[in-house]
């Protein structure tokens, strides 16, 4: 029986949008294999803008803010964008709190979240 | 006789309810950031007593999680060392204590700024002590150089949001 392995986040590369589905807990001990693995992916396959999945998230704590954060100024460099999706409760809590939320825009789903992040990046580049 | 169990068991429901008696939990655990999940999950566990929402726990979770990541990164440099959390309820409020033997925060104040961190390279956000301020109703950070640090934090569970 294959079983999915549960709180290992996964990562996805959507044209130059890395998609972060952050599972299990995202705290200090988590947060360096999500960077690493994120950081690898953003330098090795061009990638502009992020989308951080939060439905399979169980907990997050102000680790969470510093992966975001950093993430971010990576990618500002190049007008890049943060999304968030599917951020429960206590993660809403967090990114009001910790100011984040004024440089990440939230989307519904999946698909308006990579639509509206990729129309934005097609218009400025016209 | 059936009067009797009535009574016997009213007398038990109102030890329970008892606001002056205290229930404590005691935890010790090697610094490491393996553990600071279980810390906040045996923390959060305990205070389940209390009836709490769900907000209530994953508010507690957080800023025992911050404390306690504070003590692995901050008070112990990462290196070896042990941290006790001390919780106890008393009515419904709840009183957490973490304590480490390390290193000591030199200016408090500072620490307790929001986004202030003394570890940007780290990417720490300098958001432990706001979201410890934030998710619980009262803080206090007794430190000394080279003595260690301890966070008592305390939160009343079912108040008015």
């Amino acid at each position: 029986m294959v079983r999915k392995q549960e709180g290992i986040s996964e990562f996805e590369i959507n044209k130059d949008i890395l998609v972060i589905h952050v599972n299990g807990e995202l705290d200090h001990h988590n947060s360096a294999f999500i960077r690493e693995q994120a950081d690898d992916i953003i330098y090795r396959s061009n990638i502009h803008n992020i989308i951080f999945d939060f439905a399979g998230t169980a907990f997050m704590d102000s680790s969470g803010i510093g992966v975001i954060m950093g993430r971010y100024k990576l990618i500002k460099g190049v007008g890049g964008k943060i999304g968030i999706i599917n951020a429960g409760n206590s993660i809403q809590k967090i990114l009001l709190y910790s100011g984040l939320n004024k440089i990440t825009m939230q989307y519904s789903d999946m698909d308006s979240a990579v639509e509206t992040i990729s129309n934005e990046r097609g218009a400025e580049e016209c | 006789m059936l009067t009797k169990c009535k009574e016997h068991m009213e007398a038990e429901n109102k030890e329970v309810v008892d606001m002056t008696k205290t229930n404590r939990m005691y935890l010790e655990i090697d610094s490491c950031s393996e553990n600071e999940s279980f810390a906040r999950v045996a923390v959060a566990a305990f205070c389940t007593r209390l009836d709490p929402v769900l907000e209530e726990i994953e508010d507690i979770k957080t800023a025992v999680s911050e404390a306690v990541t504070n003590a692995v990164i901050h008070g112990y440099d990462g290196g070896e060392g042990t941290i006790f959390i001390e919780t106890r309820i008393t009515g419904n409020e709840v009183e957490i204590k973490i304590q480490d033997k390390g290193c000591g925060i030199e200016n408090i104040e500072q620490a307790k700024e929001p986004l202030f961190t003394t570890r940007p390279e780290e990417e720490r956000s300098g958001m432990g002590f706001s979201f410890m301020e934030i998710f619980m109703d009262s803080l206090e950070v007794i430190s000394e150089k080279n003595k260690g640090t301890t966070v008592i934090m305390k939160k009343i569970i079912g108040s008015p949001m």
